[in-house]
């Protein structure tokens, strides 16, 4: 067991150097002469001349590669080319900010897609779970900014006046006290992320419950509650698990969006002042980041699933 | 048992309606439930004010015709923007672009990834690990995230969101591609198609892809309702078709900040954008329990 989970840290490492490649690859080595394109109009001989420094455009690109990889390695990710301050400093707090949204949001959505989820499976093809259905699938084709804006238009103008409807975070104050603040662009994160963990789970729960053992923990005449939490949601959780920490990696990527819709200050709206004004080391470090809490995610999910099945967690050994 | 009359079979001989390619097979099918056609009607719709909307506009996109903000009067029937332009007129223009832009997507993105996935499930060699592993980083990207990071570098061009959006969406489609052609490599006919030495790519295009047009579809359909949201969002996020164009996406964007005084240029597209996924996904979803058959008995 503990070779396979080494064998998958391995290839996630892998994977992750890879990710670095495309990052680079995709801003640095494909804008061509980025000091040009950056400084546009703007562009006088020795600004060119420090911005190539700064960038080491100078160097053929694979030793740009190796000088910028071994800054990152080392923990130096270099400066904002907008505000000269390094982006470890820049983003740091916002990064706080985003996973708190992140987490306010998993906090929701896991209780929430299971208890859904077992519901449409327990009361399978009846009303409940037909509305259900077609909720998710209306949700689950709605773009995330198309939620965010029409909860906005719901809650924080027109007919209820309660919510605020941009994100006015308090930098002085803990962030856990302003609340009120992440309900709206959490529950817009939630409401794009439910429908296919709850989908997982109803049908991993369809499954484990027309299996014999569920059949014969009712014959055995077990309550209701108990056949469900006891001897068929253990064994249904597990493709669940999978799904959960791929919708999680997913959430890095989604606040991206919906952080812009509610001016909320995490990386999402630093990625996107970063691609605004092509500020390249800060759009490399952050999608960097978010790639690699994918591969993180999804290295976590296999683990767990070496973990709860038995049949991995005794082979190989 | 096949030679019994009336009785449907698979097998390519057995009469004119098994003739019929599996994919306009499983689009018949999917007419068999409701949420196909609530779906075709929602888009339709949408497609319709998309493209007639410009016939219609009472306004030109970019005329100035009152102060900003103005709420709904006799003159501008839902108001004016930011600029003081027609938001109805706005809104009936903007639509072509979203539309014409994730088509494309979709068509490019498809192609890719049917190509990528054909050629890994037909060798299965090394270029079969080479193509998935970088398919497998290029998935390490939340798809936003992979299309900012090429605008970063290239600039907001709307030829870069096709292929963004598009090259976002290969290695899904890829995957799907590949798990299922590597079935239909296995048959029979393949063998026979190699051993009366027909090309590579002729059997790949030819004998390959006609056999997994259905699940292709339910794929086709499945990323053109994400490249929608796609599209739009750059749009929105201010990426897309620069000012003083006429683009839901950037229609929102331009007016959220007067979104208390005057929310129907927010609202407008919002709901034709939310409108065009959700009946895309419908259809989506019609055709693929079509695809996979379930519900036979109980068309709901």
């Amino acid at each position: 067991m503990i070779r396979l989970i080494l064998r998958r840290l391995g290839l996630g490492i892998l994977t992750l150097w890879f990710v670095s490649l495309v990052v680079f690859a995709a801003t640095q080595a494909l804008s061509g002469d980025a000091a040009t394109a950056l400084l546009a109009r703007t562009a006088t001989p020795e600004r060119l001349a420090a911005l190539r420094a700064q960038l080491h455009l100078d160097d053929p690109v694979w030793l740009q590669y190796v000088k910028w990889l071994g800054g990152l390695v080392t923990g130096d990710l270099g400066r904002s080319m907008a505000t000269q301050k390094p982006v470890a400093e820049l983003i740091g707090l916002r990064i706080g900010n985003s996973a708190f949204l992140v987490l306010v949001a998993a906090l929701i959505a896991i209780p929430a897609s299971m208890v859904i989820g077992i519901a449409s499976a327990v009361r399978r093809d009846r009303g409940v779970d037909h509305v259900l259905t077609m909720l998710s699938l209306v949700l689950a084709a709605l773009p995330e900014f198309v939620i965010g804006i029409a909860l906005i238009l719901i809650f924080a103008t027109g007919f209820f006046h309660v919510l605020p409807a941009v994100a006015l975070l308090d930098d002085t104050r803990p962030i856990w006290q302003q609340f009120d603040q992440i309900l709206l662009p959490a529950l817009t994160l939630d409401l794009a992320v439910i429908p296919y963990m709850a989908r997982i789970m109803r049908a991993s729960m369809v499954e484990v419950l027309e299996s014999e053992y569920v059949q014969m923990a009712r014959l055995k005449g077990l309550p209701q509650r108990l056949v469900i939490l006891r001897h068929a949601l253990p064994n249904a959780i597990v493709p669940a698990v999978q799904v959960t920490a791929l919708q999680l990696a997913w959430l890095a990527g989604g606040v991206v969006v919906i952080e812009y819709v509610f001016r909320y200050p995490g990386i999402g709206q630093s990625l996107i002042d970063g691609v605004a004004n092509r500020d390249l080391p800060v759009v490399q470090a952050l999608s960097l980041l978010v790639g690699g809490l994918y591969v993180a995610f999804n290295l976590l999910a296999d683990v767990v699933t070496i973990l709860v099945t038995p049949k991995l967690r005794t082979s190989l050994q | 048992m096949s030679g019994i009359p009336g009785v449907q079979v698979a097998a390519p001989t057995a009469g004119p309606k098994a003739l019929r390619a599996p994919w306009l097979q499983t689009l018949l099918a999917s007419s068999r439930f409701a949420r196909t056609w609530i779906g075709l009607g929602i888009t339709a719709a949408v497609v319709a004010v998309a493209l007639l909307g410009p016939v219609f506009a009472p306004y030109s996109p970019t005329e100035f015709v009152a102060p900003p903000y103005e709420p709904p009067s006799s003159e501008a029937w839902l108001g004016t923007d930011n600029l003081g332009r027609d938001v109805l007129s706005r809104f009936l223009w903007g639509g072509r672009s979203v539309l014409g832009l994730s088509i494309l997507a979709t068509v490019f993105g498809l192609g890719l990834g049917i190509l990528v996935g054909l050629i890994s499930a037909y060798t299965r060699n090394w270029i079969d690990d080479v193509l998935m592993r970088a398919m497998d980083v290029l998935l390490a990207f939340p798809q936003i995230v992979f299309v900012l990071l090429l605008i970063s570098s290239v600039g907001p061009q709307l030829w870069l969101i096709v292929v963004t959006v598009g090259l976002s969406h290969a290695p899904r489609v890829a995957r799907v591609t590949r798990g299922a052609a590597l079935e239909v490599v296995e048959r029979d006919f393949v063998r026979s198609a190699e051993a009366l030495g027909e090309t590579r790519w002729s059997i790949l295009v030819g004998e390959l892809l006609p056999n997994i047009s259905s699940p292709l579809l339910v794929e086709f359909g499945l990323r053109l309702t994400y490249s929608i949201g796609l599209v739009a969002a750059v749009s929105f996020l201010g990426f897309g078709l620069q000012p003083p164009a006429a683009d839901w996406g950037l229609m929102i964007n331009e007016n959220r900040i007067g979104l208390t005084i005057q929310p129907w240029p927010v609202a407008l597209p919002v709901i034709a954008v939310g409108l065009l996924t959700v009946g895309t996904n419908l259809i989506t979803d019609g055709i693929a329990r079509a695809a996979i058959g379930i519900g036979r008995s109980s068309a709901a």
